[in-house]
């Protein structure tokens, strides 16, 4: 088993950063060619909403990304924003994306989440087991 | 890649060019690129996504308020993009039926500028 950590100050100059760690690890893990894209976007997403959140709470805690390929490549994003504000983040239905009325902000979160969901089958956001934040896990097969 | 914007004008249509990248660092730089361009009298805009590498939910909820605003002021706003990734996440987040979206720059200026649902 494998794992790279990184973390990095949340500014959105790093979130490239940690999607082209994200992919590369995944391709050496063995995750199909064909899903590296995903694996970019979905990383990138996880990664843009933690910086969203540190920023909004003011935090300059760094964001956790956690790459492991023990059978699976498994990704962990982990931000340190109070829980009630990551955990049942509106993740809107579709249809409601196309609604004029809503802000930027909310449109663009809800983008986000419609994004995650509809790139990785194996999503988990839930509390982080230390203190205060939430943590997007994501898993893909390896193709050995 | 970083992001690049080039602009151009075709019949009544302002074309920009977007390449590279558009994610949470570069988006606020179309933004303000598209504001200028509105701002500066521009009603028909068609934004060719046909260079760009990587767009996420930033730059997804950027090109919506170009839409909004446009709408708003009588206007236009389609998109060009053939590549299968991108058109994917336009499936993903329903997007698809938001924006009247083109696979080359002639599709999207010869068709009539009618907003959304074209």
């Amino acid at each position: 088993m494998a794992t790279v950590r990184l973390s990095f100050s949340p500014a959105p100059v790093h979130v490239r950063t940690a999607r082209l760690v994200g992919v590369a690890v995944a391709r050496r893990a063995g995750v199909r060619e064909d899903l590296l894209d995903e694996v970019r976007l979905a990383i990138g997403e996880a990664c843009t909403r933690a910086v969203a959140l540190h920023r909004q709470y003011g935090l300059p805690d760094p964001v956790l990304v956690e790459m492991s390929d023990s059978g699976s490549y498994a990704v962990r994003v982990v931000d340190r924003a109070p829980i009630e504000a990551g955990i049942g983040l509106a993740a809107l239905p579709p249809d409601a994306l196309a609604n004029e009325s809503l802000t930027d902000e909310a449109l663009t979160t809800g983008v986000g989440f419609a994004l995650l969901a509809g790139f990785v089958e194996d999503l988990q956001v839930r509390p982080v087991d230390d203190g205060v934040g939430t943590e997007v896990r994501m898993v893909w097969p390896v193709g050995r | 890649m970083e992001l690049s914007l080039a602009t151009r004008t075709v019949g009544e249509h302002t074309v920009l060019e977007v390449g590279g990248e558009v994610d949470v660092y570069t988006a606020p730089r179309l933004r303000e690129r598209l504001l200028e361009l509105i701002d500066g009298g521009a009603r028909h805009v068609v934004v060719d996504l046909g260079r760009v590498d990587f767009l996420d939910s930033t730059g997804l909820g950027v090109l919506v308020g170009a839409l909004k605003r446009l709408r708003t002021a009588g206007g236009s706003f389609a998109l060009v993009c053939d590549k299968e990734p991108l058109l994917k996440i336009f499936r993903i987040t329903a997007l698809d039926q938001v924006f009247p979206l083109h696979s080359t720059v002639d599709a999207a200026v010869g068709a009539e500028p009618t907003g959304a649902n074209a």
